[in-house]
């Protein structure tokens, strides 16, 4: 859409403008504040300068945990994108099951993300949980609060379960945009299943997807409340993804600095990455 | 080949349902018998953990401060972002891309980085345990998101709608509330059903904000597990309450749900 300028537009974006930057900058500032200095009781404040950053990228604690958090957001995007690109080509694309389908697949989303923690926990606690039952009466030696392999083990599937659907619905909205007579003509070239979803559907979901992953990357990289639940951040720090493992340096320790360091690092990673993702969406959108 | 294609949606959504039915199941036995006997439904049928939740204040107050506070952002969100959304469809103007930008960064922002600071900033303007907190609180992301759904519907109205008004001389604002909104009431359906929802799943910040008298059902539910032991049974009760308000407005919906979460650019 060819759009016309007007400078005056900025009036109607001001009331969005400064209930944001009231919640964002004042404590972003803060947060900034405490970076750089170090704090004792009664507010007395002294200057350390780069001191927090260079000891949090130092730090093996950070990199631990940095590195978890990696690996489940790696995990997680590689199990949920090509589960949910599947389920969302065998779904129906017309009839009764389509609205059946949206409304139980869409029904994990709606759950408060501790209602979704302490559903799983009660769900695998090996006495009195319906998959640790299940998983020890199978011969598995199953316990998430004892073993780290168990506890990623939930942690994961729990994460499946909680977002899978979001990658189906968003999979399933690209495919439905697809014209019937694509299909038709690739019927009259002979074309191979394989060959339909390779040049047919997956490129007509290429901005779809790019958005999945964008959330899916954004959301697993700030996941709290869940694991949090579940396992606690254990056994031991097993668990302890970056965010879990923040809240513990600032509110459990109350190490002020370093958390504070901790959180800018954080939180440049995620806009690095997200930077990156908008782009490759502008990009699309602009093809259009 | 094709006559089992329904098999995997049905796995997926029964894989989907057991934790669920799981809950429901916990909710209709009393604590004891979910500690000392392994059933898969519930052996003394009671109604006794719904009849506590929904007679002690402290249990059904917290559904009405979250309630409260959700419906509160929802407003709040919806009614900023519907003027911002289009003024980012329709002009350009000085920075309108870095703003767009930086919007959605917010949408990025992790909670955990914020709590604290929250907390002491919420706490220094006196507005600590207050729902307005809370709901101003997830202005911090239900905004941004809403402004980018919202974007979504009103750039797929043709512009031309907006130049007849104004040729048969309607001003701007009797043009905007007369003609465009009840054009896009389904868009902003959709958008309240969005801030609706993330406001009502969040509990990290609603749980730092908020101490005895805006406290939300989610953060009274860890309760449970501190006096007398773990009650289970009124701990599973509380979830599966929690998960009723969601699967009613998803039925309405259904359609439009995708089109939200790819904010607004399916």
């Amino acid at each position: 859409m060819n759009k016309t300028i007007n400078q005056r537009a900025w009036l109607f974006v001001i009331p969005v403008f400064i209930l944001v930057a009231f919640n964002a900058v004042v404590p972003l500032m803060t947060v900034v504040n405490y970076a750089f200095q170090e704090t004792f009781a009664n507010n007395v404040f002294t200057w350390e300068g780069t001191r927090w950053f260079k000891q949090i990228l130092r730090s093996d604690r950070f990199h631990a945990a940095l590195g978890r958090q990696f690996m489940f957001t790696g995990v997680i995007l590689l199990i949920q994108i090509p589960l949910g690109i599947a389920i969302a080509l065998s779904m129906p694309k017309k009839g009764m099951g389509v609205p059946i389908c949206l409304v139980l697949m869409s029904m994990p989303l709606l759950i408060p993300w501790n209602v979704v923690g302490a559903m799983w926990n009660i769900f695998a606690l090996p006495e009195i949980g319906f998959l640790g039952h299940s998983l020890n009466d199978l011969g598995f030696d199953y316990n998430f609060t004892q073993q780290i392999g168990d506890a990623w083990f939930t942690t994961i599937l729990m994460d499946v379960w909680h977002w899978t659907s979001l990658v189906v619905l968003l999979s399933y909205a690209g495919l439905q945009s697809i014209q019937p007579a694509y299909y038709q003509a690739a019927e009259i070239d002979g074309a191979s299943k394989w060959a339909i979803f390779r040049y047919i559907e997956l490129p007509k979901m290429k901005k779809v997807l790019t958005i999945a992953i964008l959330l899916r990357f954004m959301d697993s990289f700030m996941i709290y409340t869940e694991p949090f639940v579940l396992t606690g951040g254990g056994p031991g720090n097993a668990t302890a993804f970056l965010s879990i493992d923040l809240v513990k340096m600032a509110l459990g320790q109350f190490d002020l600095g370093p958390a504070a360091a901790m959180s800018l690092i954080y939180f440049f990673i995620v806009l690095l990455v997200c930077w990156v993702f908008y782009n490759l969406m502008m990009r699309n959108e602009e093809q259009k | 080949m094709k006559k089992y294609k329904w098999l995997i949606p049905s796995i997926y959504i029964l894989f989907l349902m057991l934790p669920i039915y799981w809950l429901l199941n916990m909710s209709f036995k009393t604590t004891t018998e979910i500690i000392n006997t392994y059933s898969l439904w519930p052996q003394k049928f009671t109604f006794e953990n719904y009849i506590t939740i929904f007679t002690d204040s402290t249990w059904y107050t917290g559904y009405l401060n979250s309630i409260y506070y959700v419906v509160m952002n929802t407003v709040i969100s919806v009614a900023a972002a519907l003027p911002a959304a289009y003024a980012f469809s329709r002009y350009r103007f000085l920075g309108d891309k870095h703003l767009f930008f930086w919007l959605l960064t917010n949408r990025m922002a992790p909670p955990a980085v914020f709590a604290l600071p929250f907390f002491q900033f919420y706490s220094s303007i006196n507005l600590f345990d207050t729902h307005v907190a809370v709901a101003l609180s997830h202005c911090l992301f239900n905004i941004p998101l809403a402004v980018w759904i919202l974007e979504g519907f009103i750039s797929a109205v043709p512009k031309e709608l907006d130049e007849t008004a104004y040729v048969d001389g309607y001003s701007f604002w009797r043009f905007f509330f007369r003609i465009f909104i009840p054009t896009i009431t389904a868009g902003i359906g959709i958008t309240m059903f969005f801030c609706f929802m993330f406001s009502w799943v969040e509990l990290l910040l609603a749980k730092t904000l908020t101490a005895v008298a805006a406290k939300p059902i989610a953060a009274t539910m860890t309760r449970t597990v501190s006096t007398s032991g773990y009650e289970l049974g009124l701990l599973a009760a509380a979830g599966s309450l929690t998960i009723v308000p969601g699967a009613i407005v998803i039925y309405f919906v259904r359609n439009y749900i995708a089109k939200g979460f790819a904010l607004g650019r399916v």
